[in-house]
């Protein structure tokens, strides 16, 4: 047993954390949030450069070969950083399905461009995608909502099902992103988080455009889903720390009544409160990834990191927004950035109540 | 990071299963809410069986009479001792009081307490709390005056448990009235038959008979002393910090809660559906199983910091305040998803769990165990985070 992080991992995180604050300050994250992609190209050179976009992928990509343990305590400083961007979507959850579904030629195509950050990667995965088979192959219709970054991405993963009655299973196919048959509308939300519905009609898949056997996707999905559902409960738990330490601060220097409102329990027990909530935060993020390193089953261990890093960030935000109170409700005050933030990976790879009800017994 | 126990660990583990299975069967087991002294003394049977193996203290150091191993192991027993519902006794000797004689106490002192408590022999207790003393512990009352080759004791503790089984009561009292409050208070070990203490019965809502402790004039030799007089108070600090993992009481939560799953798996009150599968019933447990991990993982964050050298601190209130409202959550859960049935007793007809249900929910009104919850937030703001007093 040890819970600690390795020599290489501290290292990775202190270098993690400089190059941060240095290079994407909060300055930096409102003026990405003010921009349609939701997108610096500059930092996204700046990390790709860094090796961060293949850090758990495969050294003949041009990856480091890391675990998802390496990739958790790198996305717990991102998720602190606010790092805007499609490290997520494209890094994680688009570079394993292409690592475990694709042919060599796919994955020499498509991952060295992904690591290099020429190419972005993005996941379709609405319920309504259905692939028929026709006479020039595959073709594919039906809507996705909720695509991230599909505004810069480069292709398109669909995560697709038959039409009716063909095959059980879903079929993992590409869509250039420049697909005339293709149409992408902004769905505007919460702190301009970059989200698309996408709508296909009758879009030609060419052999070469389907990953894996047609019809047996669902597994190498399901897995990818898992990783980037680690991933996103390990930037909810940077951000949920980095919360408690600007607030601990606020509170430590804010002076009413006479002294430091942090003199006060009131304000002391959410602190010690978000405090618990983020060290279990922490051993289940972990657990969950270190079960997934170990290449065991881990979809419980997954979905309660999931469903508490849910709670987890509504305590952060109640706790931030109550702390810090007037001056968190203008825009001008950093807060609001974290709790919007928090709202949006909630509301991803599956909700708290989702999670939850995956591990009813 | 690793989440495994190691080889040795899990079969440690394996071979003190097979003794529990051998050793403890479902009728011996303890029920919450209802500790007979039947099963007290079964408790302390239990654990001379261990102490002959060198279970009983496998994590203190061999020269003390232990096994040697660490606190990962010790964890591993009392995780194991509470999940088969072996009756608790002599946890405060084991946990604190050898644990503390080992950093504070003279060659003699360790002769003398340490195989004891290693072999099972002895029963300690704890006198901290008095009558007017609780979450402020530093401005306690009881009197030791020093006199001549004594010190002549006088005043009362609180909140005794396991005094009228107990050889001896580990004690902070006040030596020094004129000092600042913390810089006033020594550490003794008393002998529970020393002429001038007595016990008023004060019985607990979770079946435990306690007892508040007289001290009238009872005169101790110098050598009860541990430590340095006047450093007690922050001797008992580090103490408290020795046997913090909790997951003895993790354990005997978890299966009860383990049983209620169970239960409502095969339980149909209205004759529909079993109770598992109603949506509201299915998403409370997820949301207790949730916090049941949660209260675990906390729990082994503590012992693997002690196991690794680190001397936790905030992080033992963490998991303590953790595990203490997830009892009571889990309790409350039950009682709500059970209805009338819950709250039946051990012994009555359609009691579900033997009882257990209703006994936990008296159980977790323990929400004061080395501090109150808000001590505890007070400690993790305060140590932990470095908010101001």
């Amino acid at each position: 047993m040890d819970y600690g992080l390795t020599q290489e991992q501290q290292i990775l995180r202190t270098a993690a954390r400089e190059f941060l604050e240095a290079e994407c300050p909060t300055s930096l994250v409102r003026e990405v949030e003010g921009s349609s992609e939701g997108h610096s190209p500059d930092l996204w050179r700046k990390i790709a450069g860094l090796g961060w976009l293949g850090i758990s992928l495969p050294d003949r990509y041009g990856g480091t070969g890391g675990s998802l343990t390496d990739q958790t305590v790198l996305f717990e400083e991102i998720g602190r950083a606010l790092t805007p961007g499609p490290l997520l979507v494209s890094s994680v959850l688009a570079a394993h399905i292409v690592l475990n579904a694709g042919s060599d030629r796919q994955k020499d195509d498509l991952l060295p461009g992904i690591i290099s950050g020429d190419l972005v990667l993005t996941l379709a995965r609405g319920e309504k995608l259905e692939t028929a088979s026709g006479d020039g192959g595959l073709t594919l219709s039906g809507e996705s909502p909720f695509v991230p970054h599909s505004g810069l991405a480069d292709r398109i993963i669909c995560a697709t099902r038959p039409a009716i009655g063909a095959w059980p299973d879903t079929t993992l196919v590409i869509v250039d992103s420049q697909d005339e048959r293709m149409t992408k509308t902004l769905m505007e939300s919460i702190a301009n988080y970059p989200q698309y519905l996408l709508e296909f009609d009758d879009v030609t898949i060419s052999g070469d455009s389907v990953l894996g056997v047609i019809a047996e996707g669902q597994s190498v999905l399901d897995l990818a889903v898992q990783r980037a559902t680690v991933i996103q409960c390990a930037e909810t738990l940077g951000r949920a720390q980095k919360v408690l330490e600007i607030v601990v601060e606020y509170a430590n220097n804010r002076v009413a009544f006479g002294r430091p409102i942090g003199t006060f329990q009131a304000v002391q027990h959410r602190c010690a409160d978000l405090r618990v909530a983020v060290d279990g935060g922490r051993m289940l993020t972990y657990q969950a990834a270190w079960k997934l390193d170990q290449g065991l089953l881990a979809g419980d261990e997954v979905s309660m990191a999931k469903a508490q890093a849910g709670s987890m960030s509504r305590m952060a935000t109640e706790a931030g927004h109550s702390i810090f109170a007037g001056i968190s409700f203008t825009v001008e005050h950093d807060m609001q950035l974290y709790s919007a933030r928090a709202k949006i990976a909630e509301s991803n790879l599956g909700d708290t109540e989702y999670h939850l009800d995956q591990l009813a017994i | 990071m690793d989440f495994n126990f190691t080889p040795q660990q899990n079969q440690f583990r394996e071979e003190l299963r097979e003794f529990l299975r051998d050793e403890v069967p479902v009728e011996k087991q303890e029920v919450f809410g209802l500790l007979t002294e039947e099963q007290y003394q079964f408790g302390r049977e239990i654990n001379l069986k261990l102490a002959e193996r060198n279970w009983l203290t496998i994590g203190w150091p061999e020269e003390h009479g232990g096994g040697g191993k660490g606190p990962i192991e010790q964890g591993i027993l009392a995780e194991d001792l509470g999940y088969w519902r072996v009756p608790k006794s002599q946890s405060i000797g084991l946990g604190i009081v050898g644990p503390a004689i080992m950093v504070f106490g003279t060659q003699d002192q360790k002769d003398r307490y340490l195989g004891p408590i290693a072999r099972a022999e002895v029963e300690y207790c704890q006198g901290f709390s008095e009558p007017n003393v609780g979450s402020d512990l530093a401005s306690l009352e009881l009197r030791a005056e020093r006199d001549g080759d004594e010190y002549v004791l006088n005043g009362s503790k609180m909140f005794t448990s396991y005094a009228f089984h107990a050889d001896y009561m580990y004690l902070l009292a006040r030596t020094d009235p004129d000092a600042q409050k913390h810089r006033g208070i020594s550490m003794f070990i008393a002998d529970l038959k020393t002429p001038g203490i007595s016990l008023t019965p004060l019985p607990y809502i979770n079946g435990e008979m306690a007892a508040q402790t007289h001290f009238d004039n009872v005169r101790l030799p110098l050598s009860c002393l541990i430590g340095e007089e006047n450093r007690g108070w922050y001797h008992a600090m580090t103490t408290l910090d020795f046997e913090r993992s909790g997951l003895w009481r993790y354990a005997n939560v978890r299966r009860v809660f383990d049983d209620f799953v169970e239960f409502c798996q095969a339980s149909a009150p209205d004759g529909g559906q079993p109770l598992a599968e109603h949506p509201l019933v299915r998403h409370q447990m997820a949301q207790r199983r949730l916090g049941m991990e949660t209260w675990k993982l906390l729990c082994w964050n503590v012992a693997w910091m002690q196991s690794s050298g680190a001397v936790p601190n905030s992080e033992a209130s963490v998991a303590f305040l953790y595990g203490s409202e997830e009892r009571l959550r889990f309790a409350e859960m039950a009682m709500e998803l059970l209805g009338p049935y819950a709250t039946l007793r051990h012994g009555s007809p359609l009691a579900p769990l033997l009882g257990n249900i209703e006994g936990i929910h008296r159980e977790a009104m323990h929400l004061h165990g080395a501090g109150t919850t808000e001590i505890h937030r007070n400690i993790i703001a305060q140590r932990g985070l470095g908010m101001p007093r």
